[in-house]
């Protein structure tokens, strides 16, 4: 029973990781991103390679698969992005799924079909035991890792300068740029920050999932885009809670109730919506 | 309004609703491409079926602005209704088309309500949610899906007349071709009608329609019930001539693909889908018979420059260039 919920929360603390990026450009920039795990990809690819090729320790590799992701965030942000900040929905999904369809043969072409293994080190495999409870290493790390993640961004996010000036370039970018807000280096940077995110939750996520291969970025597409739909906009702490319960149901469910499986996620999904349309991503219309 | 404006408008409507002669031409064309290449049948039936698939969603999406990843819901509700009914043997094609646009039709108005609130983002979460719940359903109601494995089942004769099938691969493209003439016409019909006039207004101001005195909501509903409908009877079509149904019906790529089609012919003139369908499955087979693992990518390549040099210039142009080619046709003919 606790190490049912212990694993829904690591599995929700995962999902976090690889969401709040997401959070942060489609929750807070309003933009329908939906090339994120593309991002997440590359972050898995990076980890992989380095400890396969280059033989580098697990932890060394994490803060690159945040950098490599995170400097291909600006590039694309600075070309192609950023020409459609004002777009309609509808143009930034058709751009975001070309994104998507061309990232995949992309890797396909340069890492080949099969999935890329990342090895853990010998002290985060394995299990420890807590009063009689069965804890795996690694997922007690992730819960670590993933809990540092989301207090320094909700920090950064509400207490920074920088926060306070991309809420207000994001909530009118004209004012905003009036009043001697750089908003164009602010998107950049929140940007760069939400990719790189996806890149760190595809590198941590790798092992959990079975490997990163050229399909990641649609397999966990719909799963991104329902923590950011359940969690809503209001910042971190939104994405982080609806990540949680969706880690916890998703776990519990599978394991009570295997003959409904993945169901569960999304009827929480569609009744969220039901009741509460607006209060979800309703940034826009809502205020 | 004077008498005068209201004879303008009426003359004005009434031309708008007369075919033109590009639009005869383009059907013919199809339907001698179809006797013209009897070894591409099964391809060509495709393109059909994909173009009455990209159709349903240009009814909601071109018609009233409403956006939805979830389109692939009603075809595969369509395409599981036909072929349950022909694996309890049913197996009346035309029988299992109206069950499949029925079937559909009923999620669809069950789901519109959904629709009904809230911005695009959640219109496309709602969509893609409902699709999503719907083929985990199918997955998980294996006694009358057949799960994973998928149905087996026989179709008999089109009419009683015209086997389809393997052994009939242009009649089923015939069949399908049809299916696509006929709705297409009454889509062009509804599009003409007060209802299309209305729902051209909700999609440019809803806030305004209302305050017209037109009832959005229901207006909505009818729409995307009609739309799930068309969607249902090409999953049937495709169920038919195809003899198989899978669970894939229900994936997200079916809907992220016919949105594709969708947006390569261009939204809200009817042709768009058809004309997007043939595009991108022409494309595909192309590319794919040269480099069969990254076909994908050039798809993708097309979308980015399509939605950076702005898809209402493009559609624009495939739009004069499709009525001349199709008057030169008719010039040639004549």
């Amino acid at each position: 029973m606790l190490t049912i919920l212990f694993d829904g929360v690591a599995y929700g603390m995962l999902l976090f990781v690889l969401a709040s990026g997401l959070s942060v450009t489609l929750g807070l920039m309003n933009f329908i991103n939906l090339a994120h795990g593309a991002f997440a990809m590359v972050g898995g690819y990076v980890t992989a390679l380095m400890m396969d090729r280059l033989g580098a320790p697990f932890l060394l590799t994490l803060p690159v698969a945040f950098l490599v992701p995170a400097l291909l965030g600006v590039v694309l942000e600075r070309t192609l992005y950023r020409r459609l900040y004002g777009a309609s929905p509808l143009d930034q999904v058709l751009f975001t799924i070309g994104l998507v369809l061309m990232a995949m043969p992309i890797a396909d072409f340069l890492l080949g079909n099969e999935a890329h293994q990342v090895n853990l080190p010998a002290w985060l495999s394995g299990s420890l035991s807590v009063y009689g409870v069965g804890i795996s290493r690694y997922r007690l790390f992730i819960v670590a890792v993933c809990g540092v993640i989301a207090a320094a961004l909700q920090l950064f996010l509400v207490r920074t300068r920088f926060g306070a000036q991309l809420r207000a370039a994001v909530d009118d970018a004209r004012v905003a740029n009036g009043l001697g807000i750089d908003v164009d280096r602010i998107f950049a940077v929140a940007f760069a920050v939400g990719s790189g995110l996806a890149g760190l939750g595809g590198a941590l996520a790798a092992d959990v999932v079975g490997g990163i291969d050229p399909s990641f970025p649609v397999k966990f597409l719909v799963t991104f885009l329902i923590v950011v739909t359940v969690g809503g906009s209001n910042g971190i702490l939104g994405a982080l809670f609806g990540a949680l319960l969706l880690g916890v149901l998703d776990v519990a469910g599978k394991y009570y109730i295997p003959s409904i499986g993945a169901f569960i996620v999304y009827a929480v999904m569609v009744v969220t919506l039901i009741v509460r349309p607006q209060g979800l991503f309703a940034r826009g219309d809502g205020r | 309004m004077s008498a005068e404006t209201t004879r303008r408008i009426e003359a004005h409507l009434g031309r708008r609703a007369r075919w033109r002669i590009s639009e005869i031409v383009f059907w013919l064309a199809l339907l001698a491409v179809i006797f013209a290449f009897p070894s591409r049948a099964a391809l060509i039936n495709e393109i059909l079926v994909a173009g009455l698939f990209a159709l349903s969603l240009d009814l909601i999406l071109g018609l009233a602005g409403i956006v939805s990843l979830g389109q692939a819901a009603f075809l595969g509700v369509g395409a599981y209704a036909a072929a349950i009914l022909a694996s309890w043997d049913q197996a009346d094609p035309t029988l299992g088309l109206a069950a499949g646009a029925l079937a559909a039709a009923v999620v669809g108005f069950a789901t519109a309500p959904l629709l009904l609130r809230g911005a695009d983002l959640t219109r496309l979460m709602v969509t893609l949610g409902v699709s999503l719940l719907l083929g985990e359903l199918a997955n998980r109601n294996g006694w009358l899906t057949g799960g994973a494995d998928g149905l087996e089942f026989s179709m008999g004769k089109v009419l009683g007349r015209f086997p389809i099938g393997f052994t009939g691969q242009r009649n089923a493209a015939l069949y399908s071709f049809a299916v696509l003439f006929v709705l297409f016409a009454l889509a062009r019909r509804l599009r003409q009608s007060p209802f299309g006039l209305a729902l051209a207004a909700i999609r440019e101001n809803r806030l305004r329609a209302g305050a017209l005195g037109i009832a959005t909501s229901w207006r909505i509903v009818a729409i995307y019930a009609v739309s799930a409908a068309y969607a249902g009877a090409a999953g049937a079509l495709l169920a038919q001539t195809t003899q198989i149904v899978s669970l894939d019906l229900f994936d997200f790529h079916r809907s992220a693909d016919v949105m594709l089609m969708l947006i390569i012919g261009g939204a809200g003139w009817l042709y768009g889908g058809i004309i997007g369908a043939g595009v991108f499955i022409v494309l595909r087979d192309v590319i794919s018979a040269a480099t069969p693992e990254y076909w994908e990518f050039w798809i993708g390549l097309l979308l980015v420059v399509l939605v950076m040099v702005g898809r209402d210039r493009l559609q624009e142009y495939v739009r004069r260039a499709a009525s001349r080619v199709a008057l030169r046709l008719a010039r040639d003919a004549a």
